[in-house]
C-alpha cells in the first residue's frame, strides 16, 4: 500500500453527469472509475470490474474519506474499494489489496491529484445525502436518518461540518474553542454523565495565554460526530486526535505508519488484518486505560457498542512513510 | 438522568482488555494499561507507554510533590485519575536550565528561578498545557494518574517487557 506515487500517469478526467430521471441522483466519473447510486446501493465500475456497496456503508465511508482529506495511508471502504493517500497524490483502487482480485489480475488502480478528486467526492457526498440523513452519525442516534430512497432534499450542514484542528491546544485564546450547550454542542446521550467541570486555572497577570487547561472528556462528550479524530493538542508533529466512537468504524484504516490508541472510556473491539492481503491477524479488546499500537503493515476496524472516548495518537511527520519503506522507521513501534 | 454509565478505570479499579492473535505476535501491539502501569510505578516516574519515533506518551503516578521539570517544547498533561495540582514558574533564563534544542522533560536543579506564572488544578479528564520556558511541579494529596504528551527525554523510563502483554490472551 505504500507503492510510491509514480506508478502511473495522473488522471485528469472528472465528470459529473446530470441527475437520473429515475432516481434523481447524479452519476460521477473519475478517470475510468464510474459511480452511480440507486435507492439502496452504490455501484462502482472500472474497465475490468464492477462492485456494489449498500448506500449507508458507502456514504459513511465516503464522508470520512472526504472529511479527513484522505487521512493517513489507506481508507478501504470495504475489502475491494478505497483510496490511498500519498499527500498531494491519491490512489483510487479496486481489488488492489484483495488477494484473489490481485492474483486473478482483476485489480485496478488509478492516481489523481488530491484536490481534484476531493472536489468530485465532495459533490458526491452532497448529492447522495438526502434530507435528514447524517453520514457522521451512528445509526442508533436520533438524528441519524436513513440513506435509502430516491433523491430527496439534502443535508448540507451535516456533510459540510468543519473538522476541528487545534493549532496548539483546545481552549487556548485564538485556538479551537471548547464545546458548550450554548455554542451548539449538547452532551451526547451516551456520555451525558461525563463531568462538566472546567479545571481551576489561576494565571498571574501577563501569563493568561500560557497558563491554560480544559476538560477534554467534557469536550469529547459533546462531539456531534463519530469516528472523526480531530487534533486537540500538538507537540511538534505529535498529534493528540481524540474522538468519540459509536457503532463501527465506517472504513478499514490501513495506516502508512504506526498509530497509537489510548482508550479513555468504555471499550472498543478491534479486528486487525494484514494491510496488503486482508488476511486476519488479531483481535483486540481495549478497555478504559488500555494503550495499544497498530503496526504500520495492518488495516484495522473498530466496534464500539456504547459511545466511548478514544485517543488516537499520530505522528504527522511527512517523512515517516518513506522512512518505513527504507527500513529507517519500524513497522512495529517498540521491540521488547 | 443518563441511562448510560461511562466507565473510566482508575488506579484502584481497572480491567485491561488485550490481544487475541489469530496469526500474529501479541507483542506487536505494545499493549499496556495506564492504571496498571501507574499502580506499579514509583511516584513521578515517567514511564513510557507509547513511542512513535522520538515522540512519547508517559504515564505518571502523581503522589505527593514532584520535582520541578522543564522542557524546551510544549508538553501536555491529561489527568486520568484523581486530582493533580500544577504550579508553573517562568524561568528567568530557560536556556541555562535546558538547551533550546533539547527534547523531553528535564529535571530542574533545586528551586526554579523566575516569576510565578500560576496554578492549575486538574480533575479526571482535564488536560493542561506545560509551555516551554516554564518550570512545572505536580502535587497530589492522594494518588492520581497523568498521561503526558511529550518527547523522549532524560526522565523517560522504558520497561516495555514489564508493562506490555507478551502472551496470547483469550478475550471474552
Ligand atoms: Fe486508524
Amino acid at each position: 500500500m505504500n507503492e510510491m506515487a509514480n506508478s502511473g500517469t495522473l488522471q485528469s478526467h472528472f465528470k459529473i453527469n446530470p441527475a437520473s430521471n429515475e432516481t434523481g441522483y447524479k452519476a460521477y466519473e473519475a478517470g475510468s472509475f464510474k459511480f452511480k447510486r440507486d435507492e439502496y446501493f452504490v455501484e462502482i465500475a472500472w474497465p475490468n470490474g464492477t462492485h456494489r456497496m449498500a448506500a449507508d456503508d458507502f456514504m459513511r465511508a465516503l464522508m470520512r474519506d472526504v472529511a479527513w482529506g484522505f487521512f493517513y495511508g489507506t481508507i478501504a471502504f470495504d475489502e475491494v474499494f478505497g483510496t490511498t493517500n500519498h499527500y498531494g497524490i491519491v490512489d483510487m483502487f479496486a481489488g488492489t489489496y484483495h488477494e484473489v482480485y490481485k492474483a486473478a489480475g482483476r485489480d485496478h488502480l488509478e492516481q489523481f491529484r488530491a484536490e481534484e478528486l476531493l472536489k468530485l467526492m465532495k459533490d458526491m457526498v452532497e448529492d447522495w445525502t438526502n434530507e435528514g440523513y447524517d453520514p457522521f452519525a451512528a445509526p442508533g442516534e436520533a438524528g441519524a436518518g436513513v440513506p435509502w430512497g430516491r433523491k430527496n432534499g439534502d443535508n448540507h450542514d451535516a456533510v459540510n461540518r468543519i473538522r476541528v484542528t487545534a493549532e496548539r491546544m483546545v481552549g487556548l485564546p485564538g485556538d479551537a474553542v471548547i464545546r458548550t450547550d450554548d455554542n451548539g454542542y449538547p452532551k451526547n446521550r451516551m456520555l451525558a454523565d461525563v463531568a462538566e467541570d472546567q479545571p481551576l486555572v489561576e494565571a498571574e497577570p501577563g501569563f493568561e495565554k500560557e497558563v491554560a487547561a480544559f476538560n477534554l472528556y467534557d469536550y469529547l462528550s459533546r462531539s456531534d460526530v463519530t469516528w472523526n479524530p480531530s487534533v486537540c493538542s500538538v507537540v511538534k508533529e505529535s498529534l493528540f486526535c481524540p474522538t468519540s466512537e459509536e457503532f463501527s468504524l465506517p472504513v478499514e484504516h490501513g495506516n502508512d505508519r504506526c498509530e497509537w490508541f489510548v482508550q479513555l472510556s468504555d471499550h472498543i473491539a478491534w479486528d486487525v488484518k494484514d494491510r496488503d492481503t486482508g488476511r486476519p491477524r488479531a483481535k483486540l479488546v481495549m478497555r478504559a486505560g488500555d494503550v495499544a499500537c497498530m503496526p504500520a503493515d495492518i488495516r484495522h476496524r473498530g466496534y464500539s457498542p456504547k459511545r466511548s472516548m478514544l485517543l488516537v495518537w499520530e505522528n504527522a511527520s511527512p517523512r515517516v512513510p518513506e522512512m518505513i519503506q527504507k527500513g529507517e522507521a519500524p513497522v512495529v513501534a517498540v521491540q521488547f | 438522568m443518563s441511562d448510560y454509565t461511562t466507565v473510566y478505570g482508575s488506579l484502584n479499579d481497572f480491567t485491561p482488555g488485550g490481544v487475541d492473535p489469530i496469526n500474529d505476535d501479541p507483542k506487536n501491539y505494545v499493549f499496556s494499561n495506564v492504571f496498571d502501569v501507574a499502580s506499579r510505578s514509583q511516584p513521578y516516574e515517567r514511564v513510557a507507554v507509547g513511542k512513535n519515533l522520538e515522540y512519547a506518551l508517559e504515564v505518571v503516578r502523581a503522589e505527593g510533590e514532584s520535582p520541578w521539570y522543564t522542557a524546551a517544547h510544549d508538553e501536555f498533561a491529561l489527568c486520568m485519575d484523581g486530582q493533580v495540582e500544577i504550579h508553573l514558574v517562568k524561568l528567568d533564563d530557560p536556556d541555562a536550565v535546558v538547551a533550546p534544542d533539547s527534547e523531553g522533560a528535564h529535571l530542574v536543579d533545586g528551586m526554579p528561578e523566575g516569576r510565578k506564572m500560576g496554578r492549575i488544578v486538574l480533575n479526571r479528564g482535564h488536560q493542561a498545557l506545560l509551555p516551554p520556558g516554564a518550570a512545572y511541579r505536580f502535587s497530589a494529596e492522594s494518588p492520581g494518574v497523568l498521561l503526558m504528551q511529550t518527547i523522549f527525554g532524560p526522565c523517560t523510563v522504558e520497561r516495555w517487557a514489564e508493562i506490555c502483554q507478551s502472551e496470547p490472551m483469550k478475550l471474552d
